[in-house]
């Protein structure tokens, strides 16, 4: 894993010690909360309904124990015990206090970690594919060029104040499990035709209220022309992107209204004209930062007792069904922990938990921890022979529910609990539904099944990228839920459909439950998932699943 | 005619905690929106929030929301208001908890 070097680690202190300024001046009346607000953004502080919330970076997802520990420390010390893993790789604090969160800046540069960058018009954190380094599939560990884009993106000058937030999502393998396609810049790790290492280029996605499919700008970009690359197409949405709406400043607004020729004719020309500049010292800091990144020592063990573990306990056969990925190394295993227990809130570990997973990470994981878009915790290096242990583990500290990319494992935003842009509530919506899920005991039958709520047209839940997509929206003073299908976000994806009209509170899970048991008569047989199954008949049989009255009306 | 008024509170965020507040008759911030002062008058509504955004060392983001006059005081209209009464409806946290003993 990175290590901040000397630079890191005086800058994050400087900007602790800026900030810890900056919030005496305020309290202390000197800036108004006008002045004081860009500073604190900048700094990962937002104010929400009922206390103000602190958004932490987790670089790429990735996490060392001690890391992890801190987290709990500062959950314990300045909040309420608990933290909440975000879609962007995050972490929030919901209740921190003003005069604290200087303290918990310290703290967290103790482990090298900050939130600068964590809001505003800038480069937000680098997200990346979550078994990056492990999986079985990848071509190569992403994490290295995520490190070196934050080095770059971290108080670059001329991005302080884009058009509007700009994200960058890296994966290493074909399969995407990083969101690529539905970020402003997305990048996938690709092999040329001479077998050489490089980018695919992708821009202009994004959810939120005009979603879009990221579009290729190149299909091959060298790793010693990515940074060059990446700084030519954020440098002319700086210019090109609109200040005037701020609906329309994003960059895949950009990329619409110019076209994807125009877009990349601009971005060819300043590369060309910036590339010189970089010097090739963006390539030693990157084999510096590679070093960093190299795999761990894997070990050789019998793996015996795992396969008797499955035959002996249904429960641990039950959870490492669904809770394990391949891995690339023999005899290894990825595991996913879920933070998404039937009726807790999705994404939410309490800093017990968060010790627990430390600990495992340490002792059996090669001291490394992720945490995913989908708001889990997985230990990407496990050997087989250590999962019983683990298990065993989780199990005592509530954290072995066997769910992963199951009905449950629902992506939620904190919604109107918590969030001020929020327009309805979707952490209990998700909660009634992984509890209904539970009592039906059908969710292992359905199979794979993303549901994906968000509390606000800003669709921090991905709502739109769900095989179930849910909205929540605020329709004359009542909370109103729109479901959206067929979505997904991997390497094929697509924004999903609008069903029809929404449910309200009350309606609105019974609804969800009709739709996932009509598609068990639905499907062709057991191997056909939700999603191919919607792709096979379209949104006409699902909709008569949703609206039964309506057909009858008609039929009358 | 104009279309009615709908009454309003004058409400923000604490500035050291940020917990919700309201501003009362006698120039308090009350967690409480029962304490709060009612307003029925636009004009009036509109210097009250002029005064609320004033007091920078005390609160931040302060607005008018809509209310009615309650059994125990004003009552707020819309949910996002009520949940600002309340707190987070996943955890017992915030006012729900022994409003009173919050300052």
């Amino acid at each position: 894993m990175y290590v901040y070097n000397d630079f890191d680690e005086t800058f994050v202190r400087a900007r602790v010690a800026q900030f810890r300024a900056q919030v005496e001046r305020r309290i202390d009346g000197s800036l108004t909360e006008d002045e004081f607000k860009p500073l604190r953004l900048m700094n990962g502080l937002y104010l929400q309904l009922h206390a103000y919330m602190l958004r932490v970076a987790v670089p790429y997802g990735t996490l060392n124990p001690a890391q992890m520990r801190q987290l709990a420390y500062i959950a314990d010390r300045w909040d309420k015990g608990y933290g909440h893993f975000t879609t962007r790789q995050n972490i929030q604090y919901n209740w921190p206090k003003l005069g604290d969160v200087p303290d918990m800046l310290e703290a967290l540069a103790d482990v090298g970690m900050h939130a600068i960058q964590t809001s505003g018009n800038t480069i937000r954190n680098v997200t990346a594919d979550h078994f990056a380094g492990a999986a079985a599939d990848e071509i190569e560990d992403p994490r290295a060029i995520a490190e070196l884009l934050r080095q770059w993106s971290t108080d670059h000058p001329e991005f302080q104040f884009l058009p509007r937030k700009f994200k960058i999502a890296v994966t290493g393998a074909a399969a995407d499990r990083a969101v690529t396609r539905a970020h402003d810049i997305g990048l996938v790790v690709v092999r040329n035709d001479a077998g050489d290492v490089g980018y695919q280029v992708i821009v202009g996605g994004g959810l939120g209220r005009t979603p879009m499919v990221g579009k290729v700008l190149r299909d091959f970009v060298s790793k010693a022309d990515l940074l060059p690359y990446v700084e030519a197409i954020v440098s002319v949405y700086n210019l090109l992107g609109r200040r005037d709406n701020k609906y329309k400043a994003r960059i895949k607004i950009t990329l619409h209204e110019n076209g994807i020729e125009t877009i990349r004719d601009l971005v060819e020309d300043r590369f060309d004209a910036i590339r010189a500049g970089f010097g090739g010292y963006d390539q030693t800091l990157l084999a510096e930062i590679e070093k960093s990144f190299s795999p761990p020592a894997f070990v050789t063990k019998a793996t015996d007792g795992y396969e008797a573990a499955r035959l002996a306990n249904p429960a641990f056969r039950s959870w490492s069904d669904t809770n394990l990925s391949a891995h690339k190394a023999p005899g290894y295993a990825i595991v996913s922990i879920s933070i998404k227990k039937h009726g807790a809130t999705p994404g939410d570990a309490t800093s017990d938990q968060m010790r627990v997973m430390a600990d495992l990470a340490e002792r059996y994981g090669h001291g490394e921890l992720r945490i995913s878009h989908e708001q889990n915790v997985i230990l990407p290096h496990v050997h087989q022979a250590d999962l019983p242990a683990i298990y065993a583990a989780l199990r005592k500290a509530d954290l072995a529910t066997a769910n992963i990319g199951l009905a449950s494992d629902i992506i939620a935003c904190p919604g109107m609990d918590y969030c001020a842009l929020a327009t309805a509530r979707s952490i209990p919506i998700a909660q009634q539904i992984a509890t209904r899920f539970d009592e039906l005991k059908i969710e292992h039958d359905v199979g794979p099944l993303k549901i994906k709520i968000s509390g606000c047209i800003n669709a921090c839940g991905h709502h739109h990228v769900g095989h179930i997509g849910i909205l929540g929206l605020d329709r004359a003073g009542v909370e109103n839920y729109q479901i959206t299908l067929g979505g997904d976000g991997t390497e094929t994806t697509t924004i999903g459909e609008r069903a029809g009209p929404g449910f309200s509170a009350d309606d609105i899970v019974p609804a969800i439950e009709r739709l996932v048991t009509g598609y068990l008569d639905l499907r062709r047989d057991q191997s056909e998932t939700f999603l191919q199954t919607y792709r096979r008949l379209g949104l006409a049989p699902f909709k008569t699943l949703l609206y039964p009255n309506e057909d009858k009306a008609d039929a009358a | 005619m104009p279309p009615r008024f709908t009454p309003k509170v004058v409400t923000a965020n604490a500035l050291l905690d940020g917990d919700a507040v309201w501003l009362t008759e006698d120039d308090r911030w009350s967690p409480l929106i029962s304490d709060a002062e009612l307003i029925t008058d636009e004009a009036h509504a509109d210097l009250r929030l002029l005064q609320a955004k004033a007091r920078a060392s005390e609160i931040a983001g302060a607005y008018l929301a809509d209310a009615r006059m309650g059994a125990d005081g004003p009552e707020p209209l819309h949910f996002r208001e009520a949940f600002r009464t309340r707190g987070p409806s996943n955890y017992p946290h915030g006012k729900q908890v022994a409003p009173q003993s919050r300052t």
